[in-house]
């Protein structure tokens, strides 16, 4: 007998709600029937960025036809406020606003037009404050969200002093919007004696609905969050989804009325965070080699009007400014900027890919500086397995595989003939010229707040042997209930299409952490797995007993249990249990182990382990007008065991892609009076179907194993793959970078967009020719 | 459904196809959407809304429409077209293909098996633009599947899957017989392999039996639409509606709607009128109606003008390519249409109409300022007339933008440039996104015409479009790089007719 059933792990077993997804049959908040008497709300929003509000008149908001309800701060019968960390995010600003696009007041109509008719109706009087715009003008104004914080190992200071060559330098960092393609949306009912169900598409139920709580004053035990799906999360619903939930609930409570709440797409771009924007100074000392003797990183990272989650994504920056290197001689200084704009928040990397881009463009001018192949630069910088093997917050690396995958990929992609091919091709080409870039990710799993790191899952089995599956994680496309299912497919040795996996729910799973950190199935799949096992044990106890052979000869496997000599179906089993009164409902609890760090001294465990990868890219830039095109890609990367190739393998094409978007076209562009002007699609430009590079090599590593007790040996997926688009950044450069034979480097920002381009060739230019001029003028002077 | 205000209903129902059945559909406002039609009054949600203005594709629908004796299919996003447009067509949603035993389309078996959807709310979009595509072309090289999706984002899967599908959605073949629509299950060549079968002519019937004879009026909530039929009703009812806004594709008037919260009083929608969408080729060159698709408007165009082939593939995306039209693009009086720049250096005249008056005006002539045209009140653009093209002429257009599809231009400069011996004859040269209209970049040309076409005087007349132009900065792009860039298209175009060999494409390279 295959002891194997169909969608154990390590199978591609495609989404479970695939079936649903291309059947339009998948039902989002927005698609859920609306019971009897719902209302729509829409958001009344700050049209400035910093101001005293002298006056709001809403009579004609209330006046406007179908309007039922109108809400302000003095509405909120609980707290005001839905600060994940920090209370610092009112759900109505009363006084001073602090961003364009800020929730002021709410209002709630018959139809979802009136209500956005209504929102417009508003007369408020303000008196201007000066808005703070951009990190750089907050860290000259010393405005900050959170004290700037300082990690440092050894003697920065002194090493780059005293070393043979040094560089310094500064890189800006765009933003990026999430875009989630379904936006923000809550869905309150409410229930009997004063309970409400809220329906909120984020990846944390649980602090929604404390969120919601607080609000209005309620008991956590009064507020059940339910969330089948998302379209799409990326970190953007993380926290924030908490302001749609909290407004659409204060409604449903006053007006005993379910109420609605989906925010039109200009609405939530103006409202909510995104990517946090860096600007990055560095100054580097190193040898002739290009090791990296001594390094001092300055981060500025735009956190917005508020803290939200800005401490964790800015120490993660923090801890990620080494990537793949060891920094002997580091110090990193991380201000936390605060702006007259958005709330910045978690997305994807979580300020991983800022920390990262800081020490990948040091290696770059490192590597132009010296005349080398920046890929031998790396080389030379990469942590070891032996030695030089301890991060900057002490944590030993106990699974380095960056070198193997590295030695790899440079040979599956041929990477040094096409470097040579390329650099040969770009001589007879004035106007387009091609580029290539090797780059290598470490990323760190597990939430850096250590408590966060724990997971729940609930098991029921019915009497006709149907598995039931919920746990405390949420699916936003990424595949956790598929994998998860598989975890417990596995655990059972049934077959997936028997398991079923419901909502994520508050009131099935209590507490769970949201999900992020690409930690959802490394924690619920272990939770899920210890509900399961729990199963099997007692299905196991009881056979043994009932047929009476020793414990150890029951064995589950492909829908069936042997028991002793005889053969039964997983279902009987499970039949004669409940006959038995044996209980077929387990929880699983899991807490990540090993982990902890201090944060005052910056020492310590703050990841289980790490993930790896590298890509090679190459492009080709019009250098008349900074146009390009994305032509190849390879990438190689480390998921230990897979639990789903195809999922996994969807992780790292979906996040390059999105990397890819971040750094090149993705360009969020407020106006100076502190309004988001790319606040659609319209003037957003997310990658497209085109942007795919032609050629699209993606593999994963198949020597990959987690070396710590993972679920089933796999690692996480969501994030990492996101950081090997930085390679398209690097390519770009290196494209660049032969207008002057490679001998000076361009100072090439994020996002690279033809313009940023344009400006970066222009500039590269017009200093060599400087340089150039200076050096003649030197000569004739000598 | 949320109640809404009844209030006084007149005139013609809408009639549509949807599932094989006949909709009559009244007590509408006639500015609502599709979309909203099908969520809220039908409750059919598998249509999604992404962003309500044209540009995410997540509500991608297709309509069935009758020409001639066949059926032409085409994508449109159901959040900016007015319910009354679809009267006289089959709307097909995302929820028409699922077979009524339950079996999921090729096009949907082929997103499953390729694990083409993650989050899955844009896929009904995908689903939709794939099936477009399967009935309307064979056997599709990569880059055409890509070009076909060019209107629907995604946020999860980096596209590669999707593209995969649709490829392998040609391999199910339409095996299943027994469907009450068979007919979608045919994809383009098998349709086109065999005499129409009984699903397909019963299509046709029904299109044929909701065919209207006289203008479709549709009034309520305070809101009046007219679908005239004729020319002549067109003219009629533009002079009794002076004030009435024009609707064509409705990629922009719509927005009005969805996002502006505007009232529009009188719509008279021009789609319906046949006179209108005609393009006829003539000695004297492309006779375009105002009313015909910028699908069908490019295809001509890029039939005589293979230089367009890039701008057409680049302007906008599928969807909105087959609802807006080229009328539409030009009257709108936006700076940052993408067809004006090289309508003006060909030379294009339109043909205005006002009652039974007709004039002619040339294009450059058409923009007085900031979305403000010369058209009077009470006149509208019947046709655009574009000159057969002197053979000799070299012409090239440049559209930047940050991303290559579906972008507004931050920067689209044409170029016609004609030679004799050696020496610039007439140079004409024009940009949108340089100015508040589109417009011809006089000083340039004037700099060029009389010279060599050599390095020497392109770099000469690159320094005169300072005087022609000072764009603005915004979120499309600064002014410096505006100015840089149009400079630098006019030397572009230069390395690319002066005979050097160079390239200077970078698309040749990605395909």
């Amino acid at each position: 007998m295959d002891s194997h059933p169909a969608g154990g792990v390590g199978l591609s077993v495609p989404h479970d709600s695939a079936h649903l997804h291309v059947s339009g049959e998948a039902l989002y908040i927005d698609d859920i029937p609306e019971v009897r008497g719902t209302l729509h709300a829409a958001i009344g929003m700050s049209e400035r960025a910093h101001a005293r509000i002298k006056s709001m008149d809403l009579s004609r908001v209330r006046a406007a036809p179908g309007v039922v309800a109108v809400l302000t701060a003095r509405d909120v019968p609980g707290k005001n406020d839905y600060g994940p960390v920090v209370a610092d995010d009112p759900i109505f600003a009363t006084t001073l606003v602090q961003y364009y696009g800020q929730s002021i007041f709410a209002v709630a109509a018959e139809t979802v037009e009136q209500a956005r008719r209504a929102a417009r109706l508003a007369v408020v009087e303000y008196e201007d404050l000066k808005p703070i715009l951009t990190a750089e003008a907050a860290v000259r104004a010393e405005s900050f969200v959170l004290p700037t914080e300082r990690l440092q190992r050894g003697d920065p200071a002194g090493a780059i002093a005293t070393a043979p060559h040094r560089l310094s330098g500064r890189i800006h960092i765009g933003g990026q919007e999430q875009f989630y393609l379904e936006g923000m949306i809550a869905y309150a009912v409410p229930k009997e004696d004063g309970t409400l169900l809220v329906y909120s598409s984020t990846q944390h139920p649980g602090e929604v609905q404390h969120q919601v709580a607080h609000a209005l004053d309620l008991d956590a035990n009064a507020v059940a969050v339910e969330c089948r799906r998302m379209g799409g999360g990326f970190g953007g619903k993380e926290s924030q989804p908490g302001l749609f939930a909290c407004i659409a609930g204060i409604f449903a409570q006053k007006l005993k009325r379910p109420v609605k709440l989906r925010a039109d797409r200009d609405d939530d771009m103006l409202i909510t965070g995104k990517r946090h924007d860096f600007v990055t100074d560095y100054e580097v000392g190193f040898d002739d080699q290009g090791r990296i003797l001594g390094v001092e990183f300055t981060l500025a990272g735009r956190c917005g009007y508020s803290v939200d989650l800005s401490c964790s994504i800015n120490d993660r920056a923090m801890f990620h400014a080494d990537n793949c290197y060891y920094l002997g001689n580091v110090g990193i200084t991380s201000h936390r900027c605060k702006t007259n704009t958005q709330s910045n928040t978690a997305f994807r990397g979580f300020g991983g890919p800022q920390g990262m881009i800081g020490v990948e463009h040091v290696i770059d001018e490192i590597a132009r500086f010296l005349d080398k192949d920046p890929i031998d630069v790396r080389r030379i910088n990469f942590y070891g397995t032996k030695e030089r093997n301890v991060t900057h917050y002490q944590q030993t690396i106990v699974d380095n595989v960056i070198g193997d995958i590295v030695e790899e990929l440079e040979e599956s992609s041929g990477y040094r003939a096409r470097r040579e091919a390329i650099r040969a091709w770009n001589r007879g080409s004035p106007w387009l010229k091609r580029g290539i870039a090797f780059t290598p990710v470490k990323f760190g799993i597990s939430f850096t707040a250590t408590h966060l790191n724990q997971a729940g899952a609930l098991i029921h089995v019915y009497t006709d042997g149907t598995v039931l599956l919920n746990h405390g994680g949420t699916e936003m496309g990424q595949g956790l209930f598929t994998k998860v299912a598989q975890v417990v497919a596995e655990e059972l040795a049934i077959d997936v299409d028997h398991i079923r996996v419901t909502a994520s729910d508050t009131s099935k799973v209590p507490n769970a952490s949201a999900t992020a950190a690409s930690s959802g199935s490394d924690i619920n799949g272990k939770a899920a797995q210890a509900a399961a096992s729990t199963l099997r044990q007692r299905l196991t106890a009881f056979a043994a007993d009932q047929f009476d052979v020793p414990a150890e000869h029951v064995r589950f496997s492909n829908n069936h249990v042997r028991i002793g000599e005889r053969t039964i179906a997983f279902a009987e089993l499970v039949r004669l249990a409940y006959f038995a009164r044996v209980s077929l409902s387990a929880t699983g609890f899991y807490k990540t182990p090993k982990i902890g760090y201090d944060r005052k001294t910056w020492t310590g465990n703050p990841f289980y382990y790490f993930c790896y990868g590298a890509a090679v890219s190459e492009v080709v830039v019009d250098v008349l007008t900074g146009e390009n095109r994305l032509l190849r890609v390879d990438i190689l990367h480390d998921v230990g065991r897979s639990l789903n190739p195809a999922i996994d393998t969807g992780q790292i094409e979906g996040g390059f892609i999105q990397g890819m978007g971040w750094l090149t076209m993705e360009h969020l562009w407020w106006n100076d009076k502190g309004k988001l002007m790319t606040h659609a699609p319209s003037t957003y430009k997310i990658p497209v179907a085109n942007d795919v590079p032609p050629v699209f090599n993606v593999k994963i590593y198949e020597s990959g194993i987690n070396a710590e007790d993972s679920i089933y040996r796999s690692k996480a997926v969501g994030e990492p793959p996101l950081m090997l688009a930085i390679s398209v950044h690097h390519a770009i450069k290196d494209a660049i970078a032969s207008l002057v034979d490679y001998h000076a480097s361009p100072r090439l920002n994020t996002p690279a967009t033809a313009e940023e381009i344009l400006h970066c060739v222009e500039e590269l230019r017009a200093r060599v020719n400087e340089a150039a001029a200076t050096s003649r003028t030197e000569k004739v002077s000598a | 459904m949320a109640t809404r205000q009844r209030t006084a209903t007149h005139g013609d129902p809408i009639r549509f196809v949807l599932d094989g059945e006949i909709r009559s559909v009244d007590g509408v406002a006639p500015t609502r959407t599709v979309l909203n039609f099908l969520r809220e009054d039908l409750g059919r949600t598998g249509t999604k809304e992404g962003c309500a203005e044209g540009d995410c594709g997540a509500c991608t629908v297709v309509l069935g429409e009758l020409a001639g004796n066949d059926v032409r299919f085409r994508a449109v996003n159901a959040c900016i077209q007015f319910l009354p447009t679809l009267d006289g067509k089959e709307l097909i949603t995302v929820e028409s293909l699922k077979g009524e035993d339950g079996a999921l389309h090729p096009v949907q078996r082929a997103l499953v098996d390729c694990h083409a959807s993650q989050c899955g709310f844009c896929t009904p979009g995908f689903v939709m633009s794939l099936f477009a595509l399967y009935k309307t072309q064979h056997d599709p090289s990569r880059s055409q599947i890509a070009d076909a999706l060019a209107g629907n984002l995604c946020r999860c899967t980096g596209y590669r899957p999707i593209v995969d599908a649709g490829k392998k959605m040609y391999e199910y073949g339409a095996e299943r017989q027994d469907r009450h629509q068979h007919w979608m299950n045919c994809s383009f060549s098998s349709a086109n392999d065999r005499e129409l079968n009984q699903s397909e002519r019963e299509m046709i019937e029904r299109l044929r039996a909701i065919r209207r004879s006289k203008t479709l009026f549709v009034r309520h909530g305070g809101s009046t639409f007219y679908a005239p039929l004729t020319l002549k009703e067109l003219a009629d009812l533009r002079l009794a509606h002076p004030d009435a806004r024009i609707l064509a594709g409705g990629t922009d008037v719509a927005l009005w709607v969805t996002k502006q919260h505007k009232d529009l009083p009188v719509v008279i929608y021009v789609g319906d009128v046949a006179e209108l969408k005609a393009i006829d080729r003539t000695d004297a060159g492309i006779d375009i109606g105002a009313a015909a698709s910028l699908t069908d408007a490019y295809d001509a165009l890029v039939s005589t003008h293979p230089e367009l082939s890039e701008l057409y593939r680049r302007f906008a995306s599928p969807p909105i390519r087959n609802a807006g039209t080229l009328g539409g693009n030009i009257a709108n009086g936006s700076p940052i249409g993408d067809s004006m720049p090289v309508l003006m250096v060909l030379g294009t005249r339109l043909l205005l109409r006002k009652g039974r008056r007709a004039r002619e005006l040339g294009l450059d002539e058409f923009y007085v300022g900031y979305q403000k045209t010369a058209l009077e009140p009470g006149e509208f653009v019947e046709r655009i007339r574009v000159p057969r093209r002197d053979p000799l002429s070299l012409l090239r257009t440049y559209k930047i933008s940050k991303r290559f599809d579906q972008d507004i231009s931050a920067a689209c400069g044409a170029f016609c440039i004609t030679l004799q011996k050696g020496k610039v004859a007439e140079a004409r040269i024009a940009f949108g996104g340089m100015a508040a209209t589109p417009k011809r970049a006089a000083a340039t040309e004037n700099a060029l015409v009389g010279r060599d076409w050599s390095e020497a005087s392109v770099k000469a007349a690159m320094a005169a479009l300072d005087k022609d132009f000072a764009p603005i900065t915004d979120m499309r792009a600064s002014a410096g790089y505006r100015c840089s860039v149009a400079r630098n298209l006019l030397y572009k175009c230069y390395l690319e007719t002066c005979g050097q060999k160079a390239p200077t494409q970078v698309v040749e390279f990605a395909m």
